[in-house]
């Protein structure tokens, strides 16, 4: 299969890989996919907690090389947006941003699943934190 | 010597044809062009002449008799006849084939065919090694098996069968034995009076001969096996597979045939000193590296390697200068990860995981360094963004995570 410039770029000089301290109450992770089905992503994000921007986003992936692109290049749209604007990625912007053929748009997928995933994290962190009905200052 | 870009070590998918066969194969396409079954002229008998001569370099292969050797146009076509014409012959004496998990889909896909047209088939498993389970091969014949169909060598993970007691039980049972031979001939020593082989299949360009071309042998004597023809026409091949015969292919198979005959015992000396040295190197190097296959019943080219946390599509776009093959979903045309792996019981992460080294007549010591140094390095770095390698180092058991399937 060939492999459009960007996959290769992403799979060649991957972006942002690498862990964030999952204990962290500013830290969202996720982590989708199973080894069966020949790909995992873990995707972490982390928060400022003043600006509610994300400041950091790493990640690390199984997969063949469209997924490690997807989750590559999902790090980079992730730091600076606020988590409300993380949530608005949709998998059909890196299929364009990639030019993903049809076969390989599960990963693209995959990717959105684990961006949401990584909010999700986040916010029930800070749910736990600000427990429904408590005032925020 | 220098390396030349991409290093070719898929030698189970296709070989080089061998120079010296192309020679042998020449003059036959402009100059000998007769029809061999032109009785009447110099032109067919010059072409006869040939196709006789290779019919005995291709049987000698085998220590089979020339006249029990029908050339058709591929392995493929030899798995269909042989398959589909011993179940038409012998439709009235039963309706039950036997075969296994891991053959090839000429086999798999025809055996399904005849489940259609009412035939019954049992698909035996294969051990974790890859090899079939004798007592499971017992247990599944019935009084109306008429055939059991096991491959010699697996074209994945190189595991040899065992072939003579194979051949063993159907002989007491009074059924015959198909072999795909298609990775094992010429590689491997194959005597079908000593393996009790009934019909073996051959391709031309699994060993260093012409594409297009193949051979089924059909045992005459004890038992004398009978074929319905496949295709109607000339009656040519003692009535089995009509065609004009194509005489430069033929030659070439004869050609590819003998010099494997008399190479053999070097060559495969060379290559699995060559594979095993593949195979140290990239255990030296790495951890959590697993063969696929029995590498004690194995033919001597093939290294089936699993390198776990890490996905093979990935793994093949790092070494693009280097031709090898996945048992990965993302590089198959169905999506589906191997089922030649799946069936051993690895489970399929290690499938995705799985590379097939083929080494050849024209692999060099060079080549095997080269291909080994850079596999280690992206695997290296594969796991390095592998967030399962990560999870295996922190010590969790990756079995017991509740993972999203998709």
């Amino acid at each position: 299969m060939a492999y459009s410039d960007k996959v290769l770029d992403h799979y060649n000089n991957p972006r942002n890989v690498g862990s964030l301290d999952k204990s962290n109450p500013n830290v969202g992770t996720g982590m989708v996919g199973a080894p069966e089905c020949g790909d995992v992503m873990k995707l972490q994000i982390q928060v400022n907690p003043e600006t509610g921007i994300i400041d950091d986003a790493k990640f690390k992936t199984f997969g063949c090389g469209s997924a490690i692109a997807s989750s590559s290049l999902a790090t980079e749209w992730l730091r600076g947006k606020s988590v409300d604007e993380a949530l608005a990625i949709k998998n059909t912007e890196i299929v364009a941003e990639l030019a993903l053929p049809p076969v390989k748009i599960h990963c693209s997928v995959l990717a959105e699943d684990a961006i949401k995933a990584a909010i999700a994290d986040y916010k029930a962190k800070e749910e736990k934190r600000t427990p429904a009905g408590a005032v925020t200052a | 010597m220098s390396l030349k870009f991409p290093i070719y070590m898929d030698s189970h998918a296709t070989t080089r044809m061998d120079p010296r066969v192309f020679t042998a194969m020449t003059p036959y396409f402009t100059e000998i062009f007769g029809n061999a079954a032109s009785r009447n002229h110099a032109f067919g008998w010059q072409a006869e002449e040939a196709v006789e001569k290779a019919r005995k370099q291709v049987a000698d292969l085998i220590g089979a008799d020339a006249k029990e050797i029908v050339f058709t146009s591929g392995a493929t076509e030899s798995n269909n006849l042989a398959l589909k014409g011993v179940a038409q012959m012998y439709a009235e004496k039963g309706n039950h084939i036997i075969t296994a998990a891991t053959e090839h889909k000429a086999i798999l896909d025809t055996c399904k065919r005849l489940e259609k047209d009412g035939f019954r088939v049992t698909y035996l498993p294969v051990q974790t090694d890859g090899l079939v389970d004798l007592q499971q091969l017992r247990d599944a014949i019935t009084d109306k098996t008429i055939l059991i169909s096991i491959m010699y060598a697996n074209n994945e993970i190189g595991v040899i069968q065992p072939v003579q007691e194979i051949s063993k039980i159907a002989k007491e049972k009074g059924i015959l034995f198909h072999t795909d031979a298609v990775q094992a001939a010429g590689k491997i020593p194959i005597n079908v009076q000593k393996d009790g082989i009934d019909l073996l299949s051959i391709s031309g360009h699994k060993l260093y001969g012409p594409k297009g071309v193949g051979a089924l042998y059909v045992r005459r004597r004890n038992p004398r096996v009978r074929l319905a023809e496949q295709m109607q026409g000339g009656g040519h091949e003692r009535g089995m597979r009509s065609g004009t015969l194509n005489v430069p292919g033929i030659v070439g198979l004869g050609e590819a045939c003998e010099l494997c005959n008399k190479e053999m015992a070097e060559e495969s000396r060379r290559l699995s000193f060559l594979r095993d040295k593949l195979k140290d190197k990239l255990f030296a190097e790495l951890d959590e590296v697993y063969i696929n296959g029995n590498m004690d019943h194995h033919l001597p080219h093939n290294l089936n390697v699993s390198f776990a946390y890490v996905e093979g599509e990935s793994l093949l776009m790092g070494i693009n200068d280097v031709a090898v093959s996945s048992g990965s979903a993302c590089t198959s045309a169905t999506l589906e990860p191997s089922y030649v792996l799946k069936a051993l019981g690895a489970g399929d992460d290690l499938a995705h995981s799985s590379i097939r080294f083929g080494l050849g007549r024209y692999t060099t010591e060079e080549e095997v360094d080269y291909v080994a140094d850079k596999v280690i390095d992206v695997v290296k770095k594969l796991r390095e963004l592998s967030p399962l390698y990560e999870m295996f180092k922190e010590g969790v058991d990756l079995s017991k995570v509740q993972w999203t399937a998709h």
